[in-house]
């Protein structure tokens, strides 16, 4: 068993593929190629032993890639298959890639000299050879002391010049004239241009223009820079901090700039007065790529997201995306306070999403806002229902849906630092114009005057747990009455949660001085303590487990054990060096059979848990090959649901919920997807009128087809939908936590048998495939 | 250097008018800009960018428009419906004539020069032919709906273009037709009420109509078809100016905001002929309207309501990288503006169309070094004299300059036509002495005069000849200091020796000594060393040279950023030395301060420094016009959002 990295942070640049149908990301030592479309990640492209450093489409055939990766190795791809088709071994440390279409079976690379900060940009010519290994020849220098940064360098439209810079310089190397041009900026000797440094440049793709952008916000447009003496350039100043990525539209007409702001802006024919915005991207914009048709851009941030955008300055899609909750402008300087996204819950099996957003300039300047958000089928997002401003005097420190199967309405708890906790309940909130529910405060509870500091509902929803600082008190959810309560001594409790199944007459707490107790229901006494200093405790939804990670010295270790047994199940030392923030339970659709006894605690469900450094991490017993997979050839089903990264969590799962429910939400949620889901209706509206036979044939068998598909039906024709309806249903998103996701590495080792029939008609490598399909890939997870 | 009591002086109340039009001459590299008091200076830019003529204003002559003609003429029109053309050798108005069309707004001369053509309130454009000595009337062109605010001749001389309000009209020469009128959008992407003003055109020789308007746009026409070309939104105010370069490679706008920009015609891909106009630089030089602006071959000039003169030079086209590639910033004349009587310690201001007498006040008090005193007496205003024609004999209608003698018993008048005149003073009553005539062969007044202490030397200096020495009691011409280069601007004849001190504007500084008809020893060691590179680097000219009564090695002098004691018996600075060495403390040895001092002693402690003279031997005036008092009785400049407020 090992624990592995699931998803490394993307990095470097983005590309598009030239009919703008694919996107590539470089992530890690991988290449992750999505369909602009769909968002759905379509190939992984591995192969690099290291991080990969730069991607270029091949110019030469727009159906391959060029990569290059610190591993010293540029490999060619074909990024509709997802092959290797080439590996040219350099053999340094590669740093950036560059190619144009001019320099035939060239391109060029940054490498390291000598020196630790001197980078020069070199071109390795390609060998041709029909061997998959092919030694790169001698790379030849073009320009010295460069920046190792892909985006401080770039090449003019018609392969004629390249341009460079670094700190204060901005050269320029004419290929013809074999000559370069150093132009520079005054440098911070001088205060006012403290800031002049360069940070990026891209070159116009008609004009000879070049355009930089600076530390200090400006940025700058070069003309004329054949001549050294009458260069001239023009300033665009929008920007406060540093423009982090230029990019021109393809045919030249604006550039796109962007920054910490957030905003993308459009200069439109590159005049200071003709700029356009697209506001609110969430996070600091690293990059910036233009399709090579013009019609499609793209932003990746820092915060893992990749936004796709269309030529108006729309944005049609999101890659590993987060809702935007705060809904206010991002303000980025320092010295700023912020609203800070606090305690985010899932309840109600997704039907319910209640965040705390929270702002403090001053002391006892608190601003607070409880906002409840509830499911849109339709948008298969996330719609506002209710906000509460200020639902607590003081910060909230714990926030819990009552989850249990049989309550009438949903409910939510709220503790506080102010000694009180509230319970909110869904009521009615119609007037006349319209049927609506609204949540309201239904008990305010308090125990002494004593800081609220977690709380926890049990598993039927009869009780709830509230801890009062170092008291633990115990509620009865039908009338919010005080029954016991229960005192260590041992410091401030920091975790409580209750025993699941045969276990639920325990209760688990954890206190700040590293005691974890654990106390019997039934008998109000406490049933054993011990040591651990606990900073995550999270039960098993599918069994009696609860997972608990501490934090040494050493680094963090896990235990797993059954409240009703103090002697753990499984315990794992220094899972990883950093403190873990985060943990989860993801049950499985399949249960396991580990049959090895220190791993049957994985047997119903995964345990996914999330670092400081926003690693997300899980337990694997797979060898690192099997799991890197591709996913490849995702048979992707057309739905009239737009594709939001909630629908892959929640929808799916909903649906089936809705459909085991009541057929009134099913009837209102199926309709719409038949008429186009029907292969014979599409098969009808795409062939051509003259090719069909005559409409008193088609007649019946289009009657046919509108009629409602059996389960059996359906499998047959989508194997897609098959392994979805095995999924039993799942509670994975009612696991509260700022951080929900479903990164399934799910293995659908034994499909239904349907599934194996359809299979046996696939060729061989493509059923292999199929098995390991991996369905969704959204690891869109930030820390709070 | 010695210590002094300085009287601080703070009080000289003086505003310079705004900047309305600037206009370059570049075959004699000269600048002439009016001002909104009528006012009009000619910059010498060849000389320092020195400030060498100067004709004073008149609150009825507000010029709208100037310009050069043919044989450095200038010519300006305003608002009170005259053409005025100035004589620049006598320093006056040449003659004045009435266009008969209202108020003037426009004015531009054609290519060749021979040609005059004013734009009137009335909506006529009319043709002046300049013949040698006067303008005469040609014709009207086609006239138009509204005033005409500006015009713009092609460079051929056979179109004109002119901008009036909300629209551009393309003028043929030969028929005075309208052949286009191109109509302009009163506001970029959208519809505003308000007129958009076409405050500027220029002609471009391959037929392109270049308009700057009142809604910030810098428009481009195709003359040949009346069409709209490129727009270039560069200003949310006005677009009040724009000049274009001889070359037609570059041309600059001056807007509302304050802002200068430079728009450059650069080929779109080095291996095409393709060119196209593209806006490069900004220059934020002045904070209010930039009403005017020029361009020389190597500098963009402009100016505004703020009153500065600003000379940005094109870095790309200076050759050489000396002070000439510096940005100047011209706010203060370059001419003194205030005398001082020592003896009653009062001092009088010059304003354009008025006089103020001031008493100065006087302190008990004493202090260390660089003590404040407070005062106990105030300054008086004692009289505010307003221009008033009295009785004046009519040879003396015109005087550009009158000093009078050290005993106050001689008044010499320096008058337009060349000619200096001394009279006796009387009680009450005065008395014509002598007219010393002028040079044969010039009629070049003089500028600059000044008087010996004891009474029998008068310097006196015009612009560009040298400097005569008059022999006031044998009423003749004693010697003439030879010719140099660069126009005078300060002189001063020292008590005893006789050495006349003369300071030009390359910041050069001559002792000439008059009873010797020669340049004195300390002159020519000073010229053969050099003077330091600080001191040539200075942008301001020397625009008063005093003596000390007591320390006859002593010459003081100052410009507008320093004042300066040279000590003519202390070695001189060489480039290695610190020019500028602020007194050391007096609890160093003296080895040291021997060892660090020169002949130049400077104080930069008082600026902008109008006026520094000796009262007596202890005690200093200087007379101070802090910009920020001036900006603050400008009018409030167009407001900006600034970041982060």
């Amino acid at each position: 068993m090992d624990s592995e990295e699931s998803d490394s942070p993307q990095r470097v640049c983005n590309s598009f593929s030239s009919r703008c149908r694919y996107l590539f990301c470089v992530s890690g030592d991988f290449i992750k190629v999505y369909s602009t479309a769909t968002e759905e990640c379509v190939h992984v492209l591995q192969g690099h032993q290291n991080l990969v450093t730069g991607i270029q489409l091949n110019p030469h055939n727009h159906l391959q890639l060029y990569s290059c990766s610190f591993d010293g190795t540029i490999k060619l791809w074909d990024y509709l298959d997802g092959i290797l088709i080439k590996t040219f071994t350099v053999g340094q440390k590669l740093h950036a890639l560059y190619t144009h279409a001019r320099a035939e079976d060239a391109v060029f690379v940054a490498i390291k000299k000598e020196k630790p900060d001197v980078f020069q940009l070199v071109s390795v010519r390609l060998p041709r050879s029909p061997r998959q290994d092919v030694e790169a020849e001698e790379p030849c220098l073009v320009l010295g002391y460069i920046s190792p940064s892909p985006k401080c360098v770039a090449f003019g439209s018609q392969g004629e010049y390249v341009a460079a810079v670094r700190d204060f310089y901005l050269s320029v190397y004419f290929f013809k004239k074999k000559a370069t041009s150093r132009f520079t900026l005054s440098s911070s000797g001088n205060r006012k241009h403290a800031k002049n440094n360069f940070t990026c440049v891209v070159c116009h793709p008609k004009e000879d223009c070049i355009a930089t952008g600076h530390k200090d916000g400006k940025i700058r447009l070069w003309r004329g820079f054949d001549d050294e003496k009458k260069y001239t350039y023009t300033c665009l100043h929008w920007h406060h901090d540093l423009v982090m990525d230029l990019a021109f539209s393809a045919t030249g007409g604006s550039l796109l700039s962007g920054g910490r702001e957030s905003v993308l802006v459009e200069w439109r024919d590159a005049a200071e007065k003709t700029k356009e915005f697209l506001p609110r991207l969430g996070a600091t914009i690293e990059h910036i790529s233009v399709s090579p048709a013009g019609d499609l851009l793209c932003t990746s941030h820092s915060d893992n997201k990749i936004t796709i955008i269309h030529r108006n300055l729309e944005a049609s899609a999101v890659i590993q995306g987060l809702l935007d909750i705060v809904q206010q402008e991002y303000i980025n300087d320092y010295g700023l306070v912020q609203i800070e996204l606090t305690k985010a819950a899932f309840g109600c099996f997704g039907a319910w999403l209640a965040t705390v957003e929270q702002r403090q300039e001053k002391e006892g300047e608190l601003e607070l806002q409880m906002k409840l958000w509830t499911y849109n089928k339709k948008t298969q997002g996330f719609v506002l229902n209710t906000k509460v401003s200020m639902p607590h005097e003081d910060h909230i420190t714990a926030l819990c849906f009552c989850n249990a199967e049989k309550s009438e309405s949903p409910t939510l708890v709220t503790a506080s630092r102010d000694g009180r906790f509230k319970v909110w309940v869904l009521a009615d909130d119609s007037d006349i114009y319209r049927e609506a529910v609204g949540w309201t405060c239904d008990f305010v509870g308090s125990y002494h005057k004593y800081q609220a500091t977690n709380c926890c509902f049990s598993e039927d929803g009869s009780l709830l747990a509230v801890s009062f600082e170092e008291t633990v008190t115990i509620w009865e959810s039908e009338a919010w009455e005080l029954r016991c309560t229960f005192c260590q001594r041992a410091g401030h409790v920091r975790h409580l949660c209750f025993g699941r199944l045969t276990c639920s007459k325990y209760l688990l707490g954890a206190t700040e001085n590293g005691t974890l107790c654990c106390w019997n229901l039934l008998s109000c006494a406490l049933e054993w303590s011990t040591k651990l200093n606990i900073t995550v405790m999270e039960p098993d939804p599918r069994s009696e487990n609860v997972a608990a990670v501490s934090r040494s010295s050493g680094g963090s270790d896990l235990f797993v054990f059954k409240p009703s047994e103090p002697r753990p199940l499984y315990v794992q030392r220094n899972i990883c060096s950093e403190e873990v923030r985060w943990g989860v339970f993801v049950p499985r659709d399949v249960p396991n059979a580990f049959t090895s006894e220190a791993l049957q605690w994985l047997n119903r469900s995964q345990f996914y848990f999330l670092t400081a450094s926003q690693s997300l991490l899980t337990f694997s017993s797979k060898s690192p090959e099997e799991k890197l997979t591709p996913t490849s050839k995702q048979l992707l089903a057309e739905e009239s649901l737009p594709t939001t990264p909630f629908y892959f969590i929640l929808g799916r799962h909903r649906q089936q919920r809705g459909e085991q429910a009541d057929g009134a939400s099913e009837s209102e949620l199926v309709q719409l997807p038949l008429t186009e889901n029907v292969p014979a209706i599409s098969e009808l509206l795409h062939t051509p009128a003259h090719v069909l036979p005559s409409a008193a044939f088609l007649c019946s068998m289009f009657v046919n087809s509108l009629l409602l598909a059996t389960e059996a039906r359906s499998a047959e024709e989508m194997p897609d939908d098959v392994a979805m309806e095995e999924e039993e249903e799942s509670d994975s998103s009612e696991e509260e936590g700022d951080a929900t996701e479903k990164a399934q590495h799910a293995d659908h080792t034994d499909a239904g048998d349907d599934l194996q029939q359809q299979l046996s008609q696939l060729a061989k490598c493509q059923e292999k495939e199929l098995r390991k399909l991996r369905r969704v890939d959204y690891s869109w997870v930030t820390a709070p | 250097m010695g210590e002094f009591k300085v009287h601080r002086v703070r009080f000289f109340n003086y505003v310079p008018s705004g900047i309305r039009c600037v206009a370059y001459n570049n075959q004699s590299n000269r600048l002439a800009v009016s001002r909104t008091d009528g006012t009009v200076e000619i910059y010498n830019l060849s000389a320092n960018y020195f400030q060498e003529k100067f004709f004073p204003g008149h609150e009825s002559r507000a010029t709208e428009a100037l310009c050069w003609a043919k044989g450095q003429r200038l010519f300006s029109a305003g608002l009170n419906g005259e053409i005025i053309e100035y004589d620049l050798q006598a320093l006056n108005i040449k003659y004045s004539m009435d266009a008969f069309g209202g108020p003037i707004w426009s004015m531009a001369a054609s290519p060749s020069g021979s040609q005059l053509l004013v734009g009137c309130e009335d909506g006529s454009v009319k043709l002046f032919q300049i013949n040698p000595d006067k303008i005469q009337f040609e014709r009207n062109f086609d006239r138009q709906k509204s005033r005409i605010l500006s015009l713009s001749w092609h460079p051929s001389g056979t179109h004109i273009a002119a901008g009036s309000i909300d629209c551009i009209s393309v003028f043929d020469v030969k028929s005075g037709s309208a052949i286009h009128k191109m109509h302009v959008d009163r506001q970029y992407m959208g519809v505003s009420k308000r007129k958009c003003i076409i405050w500027g055109v220029a002609f471009l020789s391959d037929g392109t109509v270049i308009s700057v308007d009142s809604a910030g746009k810098v428009q481009f026409w195709d003359s040949a078809t009346g069409t709209l070309v490129k727009t270039h939104l560069v200003a949310n105010a006005d677009v009040q100016s724009i000049a274009v370069s001889d070359q037609e490679d570059s041309f600059v706008v001056g807007t509302a905001e304050g802002t200068v920009f430079h728009f450059q015609l650069v080929s779109v891909t080095s291996n095409s002929s393709e060119k196209q106009w593209v806006r490069t630089k900004p220059f934020q030089h002045h904070t209010h309207d930039v009403r005017t602006v020029a361009h020389s071959p190597t500098a963009l000039i402009s100016g505004g309501t703020d009153t500065h003169l600003v000379i940005r030079p094109l870095m790309e086209k200076v050759e050489v990288k000396n002070y000439d590639a510096a940005l100047r910033k011209i706010t203060f004349p370059h001419r003194r503006l205030i005398s001082c009587s020592k003896k009653r310690q009062l001092l009088l201001f010059q304003f354009s169309h008025h006089l103020d007498l001031w008493r100065l006040g006087s302190t008990v008090a004493t202090g260390k070094h660089g003590d404040t005193l407070p005062l106990s007496k105030d300054a008086d205003h004692l009289l505010h004299l307003k221009t008033k024609v009295s009785k004046m004999p009519a040879f003396l209608r015109s005087a550009v300059q009158i000093l009078f003698s050290e005993d106050s018993t001689k008044l010499f008048v320096a008058s337009n036509q060349g000619s200096l005149h001394i009279f006796r003073l009387l009680e009450g009553s005065f008395k014509h002495l002598h007219t010393f005539q002028a040079q044969s062969g010039t009629v070049e007044s003089m500028c600059l005069l000044a008087v010996s202490p004891d009474g029998n030397w008068l310097a006196a200096s015009g612009t560009s000849a040298g400097v005569h020495v008059y022999n006031v009691k044998r009423l003749k011409l004693h010697c003439t200091v030879p010719a140099y280069n660069f126009p005078v601007t300060a002189l001063a004849i020292a008590p005893k020796t006789n050495n006349l001190v003369i300071a030009h504007s390359d910041q050069q500084i001559f002792e000439y000594s008059i009873p010797d008809k020669q340049y004195t020893e300390w002159s020519r060691t000073i010229q053969k060393q050099g003077f330091h590179y600080l001191w040539l680097q200075r942008d301001t000219p020397i625009t008063h040279i005093s003596f000390h009564p007591k320390r006859p090695m002593h010459i003081l002098l100052h410009d507008a950023y320093m004042f300066c004691i040279i000590d003519k018996s202390l070695p001189l600075p060489n480039d290695k030395t610190l020019l500028y060495n602020p007194l050391p403390p007096t609890n160093e040895s003296d080895v040291i301060r021997r060892r660090t001092a020169h002949a130049f002693k400077i104080s930069k402690r008082y600026k902008p420094l109008l006026f520094m003279d000796l009262l007596d031997e202890r005690t200093l005036v200087a007379v101070e016009r802090p910009l920020d008092d001036i900006i603050a009785q400008l009018p409030p400049p167009i407001k900006k959002k600034k970041f982060g407020t």
